[in-house]
């Protein structure tokens, strides 16, 4: 009975309130573009992930290990491979051309077998792949062509072997951009492996072996089954689905986050709608009266105009969908280098129809709030609209909906982060977020009140009073720009703070190229070489490969084999055989502690080790923790078959940013001097030119010698987190959109008001110019006053991450800020003034009679 | 058809408190056309707000057509007054988002009941057949005012309230709008409540109570 005339009524009133609910409908929209552009983006993502799974590891099963393959894992792989064996052997070295200047520290991987099963290596030309193994070639990256200033048909030098390069690699089978970001990739087949002399002692060389089953033969089953044998020996074994698995959850993770920024951009709509529904209702009063007195009841007004509310939502939601759909087009572009395989752009209907819904109900659950007092309008105020309300009790409907916007925002976060936890963690961030901004914002609009000089020129003055005029949204726009700014300047803080972390390590005191892999003849050789050259070296440090025999009495199987007493990993599970357990160390030796480690526990022994007693020990207070061992325990080494009692004699906190020589143990002085060992040392030249030039002169004659230039280190490490700040701006750029458009709102809705005071001023002797000052003082100051409360509220976010998060000294980047200041200042004036035009160029007589 | 008892308001306002209708009674017959009268702030709007059960009293009764309002809720009287109230306001308070046909429509859609051939008879009825497309802002004052006539008898009312009607349309307009309310009020049989400070007016209704400071002080029926 009531629905026709609800649904006619919301009908007629919205259709001549077209241009202000429009501007409620676009509140919501820029966040549901975002959330439905990344949910999209990641669904796509996840399906090609799926689609693509087994070119990611190219073959059904791989193992791996940082050791040769014993004879038993070798008749297991002959057994296994009878469909088809693969192998890599993967290790570093120093990649250059002989006929030209530079050298390059590469990833080279040998390649044996029909590699890889499924997928393929994408390369240009399209051949080199095909015709790798009909000679010494080499595919390679093409950033290596480029840093070497080389081309196809030059030979490469590795070690003593020399490649023709025939190919550059375009995809190649688990091809994820960081990888490569570190080091760019080299293939060449195996049986020209031994001609570079490069895989010999001290090196760090994987081994890989790829198995394609037979048609039926289950990769897991048989993951499962040798997994815990083949532990001990130290292979490790990878299925397609453990790979679609890792990622898959990696991607997930990468989805939910930013989704949950997109959410951000969301919830800012929502707080428009709320605040553009609140002057809407305002301006409804008589109407709502009118309605009443001619006979409809509350709910029947509050259908009305939640019906309106909805539609607004959907429109707003579907339009928001739609360019939610072509802005994830644009994504794949800007995250391009991070992704493991190609990414369809189709649109992800699930992702779609979720965020239509998503937007509808933050539209709903945020209007009701206003919309309740709807209820309330008396039927007297048709009469007189000055009538004398008598004080009511709150609204017992009130609570409610306040509970309700509550429990919206943790739904949906939870929904967004596939845990609670999260998404309460998120609703409580974002709660207190909102309420300082708001404290912020509400404290500058009244100092400005209190505290505006009354010798400013009029129009300043009567701009900043305009902030407070009735039926203002100043609180709510602020609150929606300034949470825009606040999340991007945060962001880049945090962006800014670490990039410049990082731009320190390499001052101009640091070592800043460093030589690893030297044997103990080559040390003195090279040291002359580089001193030669005029660059200071360091102290070698001397490196000693070993694994862990026992702890505490207790060999390595024995504890492997207790999953009870096993030692708990980084999450804090207790896994047999755990990472710290079974992996190679790279210990030193020393009588003194460095600078980039802090003693935590105990105390640094004060003489070398003494024959026949245990070796004192030093250890990273993590590993220790994994370990479960404590001072005075313990542990057995396997010194390259050697058995080395030592005692943990104490611990320290490594800084491990600092791109130093770090260990997670020190041995005393006088117990590994004679063990097998190669050597680090260090040195600094002045510019990249200079270090080019010394790398390639030790690559030259030493060619089992391998460098790192750091600042490339640090390059690749800045591309990398350039572009995951890049895919996290993006997406809280919305959240500013959104803010711009609760602005336009804003003033949108107060366009008639404004008007009508413009018109009073012109009739009181105003010129336009003085009119057109007060709105460029009101929107500055909206502008200037969002982007400040903004900033004091980055500071304290961009202090504590880097505080607690980073463990950095926290450093402000003025310049930048005072950029942003400006931007959002100019924001506000432009679409201050833009729907002020006919406010400035109206005449008096047409505002006033309202025509 | 419309029964008053003692009937007293009183505000508290400046935390004083303020009585603007003083222990009024009266009675009307269905088909009375009744004027109030007096100066302003004597409590005309007031009492007409208490005798549509747009407010409640501070204490007395009003029956309006056998129901007594105090015993009923916002919404059951809003209910009451969709099936048996109209409404003419001295600002027209047509709603500036619906045409004029749309406006008279309104009091019987809110029921439920088809309205479209009764409001394009009503307009036509006040002489504004042609105008039923525009929307208010379009209209003129006695225009705007003659819609709200329409819209306060589309539903058939047995009470009509009016609250200052002429008093923003000029002598002649005003003139002509009460006499089309009581060429209803004999068309219809409707009751009508017309209050005003306009003698001239009032001398078009067949009764008159006078209000001073909120209290009766005169009734041409008693």
């Amino acid at each position: 009975m009531i629905a026709p005339f609800v649904l006619r009524m919301a009908w007629r009133e919205g259709r001549a309130a077209t241009r202000r609910l429009a501007l409620l409908t676009a509140s919501i929209t820029a966040g549901v573009a975002a959330l439905v552009a990344i949910n999209s983006f990641t669904d796509n993502l996840r399906s090609s992930v799926q689609d693509q799974a087994r070119s990611l590891l190219g073959a059904d099963l791989s193992f791996s290990s940082l050791q040769e393959f014993s004879p038993s894992t070798e008749a297991l792989l002959d057994t296994l491979g009878q469909e088809g064996i693969a192998r890599l052997t993967n290790f570093g070295a120093m990649a250059y051309v002989p006929r030209g200047a530079g050298v390059r520290l590469a990833q080279v991987s040998a390649v044996a077998g029909p590699y890889p099963f499924y997928g393929d290596v994408a390369t240009a030309p399209a051949d080199a792949w095909r015709t790798l193994q009909h000679g010494p070639f080499a595919v390679v990256d093409s950033t290596l062509l480029t840093s070497l200033g080389v081309h196809l048909g030059d030979t490469l030098a590795l070690g003593d072997g020399r490649f023709v390069l025939t190919g550059t690699i375009v995809r190649a089978p688990g091809d994820a951009g960081v990888r490569s970001a570190l080091g760019p990739r080299v293939f060449i087949p195996a049986r020209y492996l031994a001609s570079t002399g490069l895989v010999s002692f001290g090196a760090r060389v994987e081994r890989e072996a790829f198995i394609r089953l037979a048609p039926g033969r289950s990769a897991e089953a048989i993951a499962e089954r040798y997994r815990p044998l083949l532990r001990d020996q130290r292979v490790r074994i990878r299925t397609v689905a453990d790979d679609q698995r890792n990622l898959d959850n990696a991607l997930q993770r990468l989805g939910r986050y930013l989704g949950l920024v997109a959410l951000i951009a969301l919830l800012l709509g929502g707080l428009g709608v709320a605040s553009a529904t609140h002057v809407y209702v305002r301006q409804k009063t008589e109407t709502i009266a009118v309605l009443r007195c001619v006979g409809a009841t509350a709910g029947q007004v509050f259908a009305v105009y939640v019906t309106q509310a909805a539609a607004m939502g959907l429109a707003g939601s579907v339009l928001g969908a739609a360019l939610g759909v072509a802005i994830q087009q644009l994504l794949p572009h800007v995250l391009s280098s991070l992704l493991p395989v190609d990414v369809s752009t189709a649109p992800s209907w699930p992702a779609v129809v979720v965020g239509i819904g998503t937007g509808l109900w933050v539209a709903i659950a945020f209007a009701l709030l206003p919309l309740i007092s709807a209820r309330r309008i008396p039927p007297l105020a048709a009469l007189r609209q000055d009538f004398d309300e008598t004080p009511r009790p709150r609204d017992p409907w009130r609570l409610p909906a306040l509970a309700l916007i509550a429990a919206s925002v943790l739904g949906l976060a939870t929904l967004q982060s596939g845990r609670w936890t999260t998404g309460l963690a998120f609703a409580v961030a974002i709660g207190l977020a909102v309420l300082l901004l708001w404290g912020a914002s509400w404290v500058l609009v009244h100092a400005v009140r209190r505290w505006l000089p009354p010798q400013w020129p009029y129009v300043w003055r009567q701009g900043l009073a305009n902030l407070q005029r009735p039926a203002n949204q100043t609180m709510a726009v602020l609150l929606a720009l300034g949470f825009g700014a606040f999340l991007l300047a945060t962001l880049f803080l945090a962006q800014y703070n670490l990039l410049q972390e990082l731009r320190l390590v390499g001052g101009p005191d640091r070592p800043n190229l460093v030589f690893f892999d030297i044997q103990p003849a080559q040390l003195a050789p090279l040291a002359r070489e580089v001193r030669g050259a005029g660059y200071p070296v360091t102290t070698p440090v001397p490196i000693v490969p070993m694994r862990i025999y026992s702890v505490k009495g207790r060999t390595a199987e024995q504890i492997a084999a207790d999953t009870l007493r096993a030692p708990r990993d980084r999450s804090g599970r207790r896994s047999a055989g755990g990472w710290a357990l079974r992996r190679e160390y790279r210990s030193t030796y020393r009588d003194t502690t460095v600078a980039s480690e802090r003693i935590v526990a105990g105390h640094w022994w004060k003489h070398p080790a003494i024959s026949g007693g245990p070796v004192p020990i030093s250890m990273d207070a993590d590993m220790a923790a994994d370990l479960g061992v404590r001072i005075g325990d313990t542990i057995v080494w396997d010194v390259q078959g050697t058995p080395v009692l030592t005692q943990v004699a104490n611990l320290r906190d490594v800084d491990w940013a600092r791109f130093e020589p770090n260990f997670f143990v020190v041995f005393a002085a006088g117990a590994l001097e004679s063990a097998p060992q190669t050597y680090v040392v260090l040195t600094r030249a002045p510019d990249a030119r200079a270090r080019g030039a010394l790398q390639r002169i030790v690559a030259e004659r030493y060619a089992n010698v391998t460098s790192l230039d750091v600042s490339l280190v640090q390059d690749a490490v800045e591309r990398l987190v350039n572009r995951v700040v890049l895919a996290i701006r993006f997406i809280a750029l919305f959240s500013l959109a959104t803010g711009a458009v609760v602005l336009a709102g804003a003033v949108s809705t107060s366009r008639f008001q404004r008007m009508r005071e413009s018109a009073l001023l012109k009739t009181l002797g105003a010129t336009r110019r003085q009119v057109l000052q007060i709105v460029l003082a009101e929107y500055l100051a909206i502008g200037l006053l969002s982007a400040v409360a903004a900033l004091v509220l980055a500071l304290g976010a961009g202090w504590a991450l880097a505080h607690f998060l980073f463990d950095l000294p926290f450093r402000v980047p003025i310049g930048a800020l005072l950029a942003l200041l400006g931007v959002m200042a100019g924001v506000a004036v432009g679409i201050g003034v833009w729907g002020s035009v006919d406010v400035v160029r109206r005449t008096p007589l047409e505002a006033l009679r309202g025509t | 058809m419309l029964r008053c008892e003692s009937l007293t308001k009183t505000y508290l306002s400046g935390g004083r408190e303020l009585t603007v209708v003083k222990d009024i009674s009266f009675a009307l017959e269905p088909g009375a056309f009744v004027a109030i009268v007096g100066p302003s702030g004597s409590g005309k709007t007031t009492l007409l707000g208490l005798l549509a059960g747009l407010d409640r009293a501070t204490s007395g009764t009003v029956e309006l057509d056998g129901v007594s309002l105090d015993a009923l809720d916002e919404d059951a009287r809003a209910r009451l007054r969709g099936e048996k109230v109209g409404f003419v306001f001295q600002s027209f308070q047509l709603i500036p988002t619906l045409t004029a046909l749309e406006n008279v429509q309104v009091p019987l859609e809110l029921r439920g009941l088809s309205a479209r051939p009764r409001a394009t008879e009503l307009l036509a009825r006040v002489g504004l057949a042609d105008r039923g497309h525009h929307y208010p802002a379009q209209l003129s004052g006695g225009e705007q005012q003659r819609v709200a006539l329409a819209r306060a008898f589309s539903n058939r009312p047995r009470i009509l309230f009016a609250d200052e009607p002429t008093g923003n349309l000029d002598a002649r307009t005003g003139a002509t709008v009460v006499e089309l309310m009581g060429e209803l009020n004999r068309d219809f049989g409707t009751t009508i409540v017309l209050v005003t400070h306009d003698a001239d007016i009032a001398s078009l209704s067949r009764r008159t109570i006078r209000l001073a400071d909120g209290a009766m002080v005169w009734d041409s029926a008693a």
